[in-house]
């Protein structure tokens, strides 16, 4: 147990320090905020809304991530593959769910970061009126949850390929439809002809949803759960296809 | 002696490819096997089966006693591997990248500096300790894989093609490192390059279309083909028709086969039934007949020949 507990943070360590190596780190951490600032600001208007909360800033989060994350996990996997160290890395002593779950922990942590970078505006809410501030953290939480789902099915879909452009796109058009599954757009298109435990599971599954309800400070056990279950669904079938996938 | 390695009956197949069939091998401690054959003989994936990183479709493998697939773990941790390529993480100073590798096979504090140190000086990469790999030569790149492998002193050692594209003085070193380090390890090394068998091997393993077509010393090797029966001749001239047709009549009863040309000089073998005659008087007999004879002698084999007949035989 203590040997996998010291694999696990042996590769996050380096897989951590990765994302900084390239200045790659920077330029990520510099558009997500840009852009988590404009639409904040711009878009939907945080100052005119006159109102000391952060929703305006939470609501862009599912649609900044699904192409963030994406971008994050893409090199995980494709990388390995491609430059071949992962033979290095799947001939180490190691249980192999050690290193996916370092991995995907460096990336999580990672977004950790950029979500702590966005903390001057919980600051200014603060300033600015007297927010409800739990309904702030539990918005935090449940963004940094959703960051984890995406970046787990990213990193699932990297194993997938060796081309990270394609790690990329595969993943972003995974993530799409996992947010969009809740809204009536899609809901709508599948009820004319789907039956109807289909359109619930097809419901069930939105991230939207769930997303809406923890940003509203409800923290309640089926969104835990939910984000929870897809993390580790998603690192189980990341662990099968790095086997699968590690020799071709 | 005590055996490292020992591969039974592994088997690998491709789509309808059979790429490995029926591959046996054993390795004791102190011996260096050198892994010769073909490109895409089956070296590199036999490789991988022992190493643990591909699993065959049947057969067994087993490092240090522990077999490969029930308890990979305990396998692998007595296992270095240099993969094809040396493959390596380039953003990583080389220092950085050995202590990666290090605390992933469980070195503590300690134990892993006085190991990174070693690697260091033994491997000669004090010069580039802090370089990023990306930004190495070839050279060195294949020295800071040699350390990765090397870095928790392993028992056994699997070594795809270590001198690839190293300059001759880069592989007089490899393989003086692989000499210094050979006597409490098994050694498996791939390589194309038969001079180094010779030089670094206690025994060549020859494979083709994925089977064993010879495992032997390579002396034996080469011996096994040495039966004095068969005289050399360089003719300097390079036309190589007429000059068959002229040696022919002039030795009798023997079977003619051109070896190979070279610089305007042809290399022509006599392969006799029984003991070959004088070479004295074969030489006689040809500068008589006005050829440009360079050479005659009795022809030693070497394993290139060896090689090329074991290897070719099977297609």
């Amino acid at each position: 147990m203590t040997a996998s507990l010291s694999s696990v943070s042996v590769v996050f360590g380096r897989e951590f320090r990765a994302y900084f190596a390239t200045p790659l780190a920077a330029i990520f951490l510099v558009v997500f905020l840009a852009l988590a600032g404009a639409m904040t600001f711009f878009v939907s208007g945080f100052f005119a809304r006159g109102s000391a909360d952060m929703a305006a800033f939470f609501t862009w989060m599912p649609w900044l991530f699904l192409v963030l994350l994406p971008a994050i996990g893409m090199r995980l996997w494709a990388e390995e593959r491609r430059s071949g160290t992962i033979e290095l890395l799947m001939t180490m002593p190691v249980a192999p769910w050690t290193i996916v779950l370092g991995k995907f922990l460096a990336g999580w942590a990672f977004t950790g970061v950029a979500l702590a970078l966005t903390t001057p505006l919980w600051i200014t809410v603060n300033w600015l009126g007297s927010p409800d501030n739990g309904v702030i953290a539990a918005g935090y939480l449940g963004t940094f949850l959703m960051a984890g789902a995406f970046l787990a099915i990213a990193a699932c879909i990297s194993t997938l390929t060796k081309n990270q452009v394609i790690a990329f796109i595969s993943a972003a058009i995974v993530t799409f439809l996992l947010v969009t599954a809740g809204l009536e757009l899609v809901l709508g298109a599948i009820r004319g002809w789907a039956p109807y435990w289909m359109t619930e599971a097809v419901a069930a599954l939105s991230v939207l949803e769930h997303f809406q309800r923890i940003t509203q400070g409800l923290i309640e056990a089926p969104t835990l759960i939910f984000f929870g279950s897809l993390i580790v669904l998603a690192l189980m079938i990341n662990t099968f296809l790095v086997d699968l996938k590690k020799a071709q | 002696m005590t055996t490292l390695v020992e591969a039974r009956g592994l088997k690998k197949r491709f789509g309808d490819m059979t790429a490995v069939d029926d591959v046996s091998l054993s390795v004791a401690r102190g011996e260096v096997v050198g892994f010769l054959g073909p490109n895409g003989a089956g070296k590199s994936t036999t490789m991988k089966m022992i190493t643990g990183f591909l699993e065959p479709d049947t057969g067994t493998a087993e490092v240090g006693g522990h077999d490969v697939w029930r308890d990979p773990t305990s396998a692998k941790a007595k296992l270095g591997y240099l993969p094809e390529g040396a493959p390596a993480y380039g953003d990583m100073p080389v220092a950085d990248f050995l202590s990666f590798v290090g605390k992933m096979r469980g070195l503590r504090k300690a134990e892993l500096n006085n190991r990174l140190a070693e690697m260091a000086d033994r491997v000669r990469l004090t010069e580039v300790w802090s370089r990023p790999i990306e930004a190495l030569s070839k050279g060195y790149r294949r020295r800071v894989g040699i350390a990765q492998a090397l870095i928790h002193d392993p028992d056994v050692l699997i070594l795809d093609e270590p001198t690839d594209g190293l300059d001759p003085n880069q592989k007089h070193e490899m393989r003086n490192l692989i000499r210094e380090i050979a006597p409490n390890k098994s050694i498996i090394v791939s390589t194309h390059i038969l001079e180094e068998v010779e030089a670094v091997c206690s025994r060549a393993v020859i494979i083709a279309a994925g089977r064993v077509v010879a495992d032997a010393t390579p002396r034996d090797l080469v011996g096994s083909k040495d039966d004095g029966r068969a005289i050399q001749i360089r003719i300097g001239s390079p036309e190589e028709a007429s000059v068959i047709e002229k040696i022919k009549p002039l030795a009798d009863g023997a079977e003619l086969e051109v070896m190979e040309r070279m610089n305007g000089s042809t290399r022509v073998l006599l392969r006799y039934n029984d003991k070959p005659e004088d070479t004295r008087a074969i030489e006689t007999r040809l500068k008589s007949a006005d050829l440009p004879v360079e050479e005659v002698g009795i022809y030693r084999p070497r394993l290139e020949d060896v090689f090329r007949d074991v290897t070719t035989r099977i297609h």
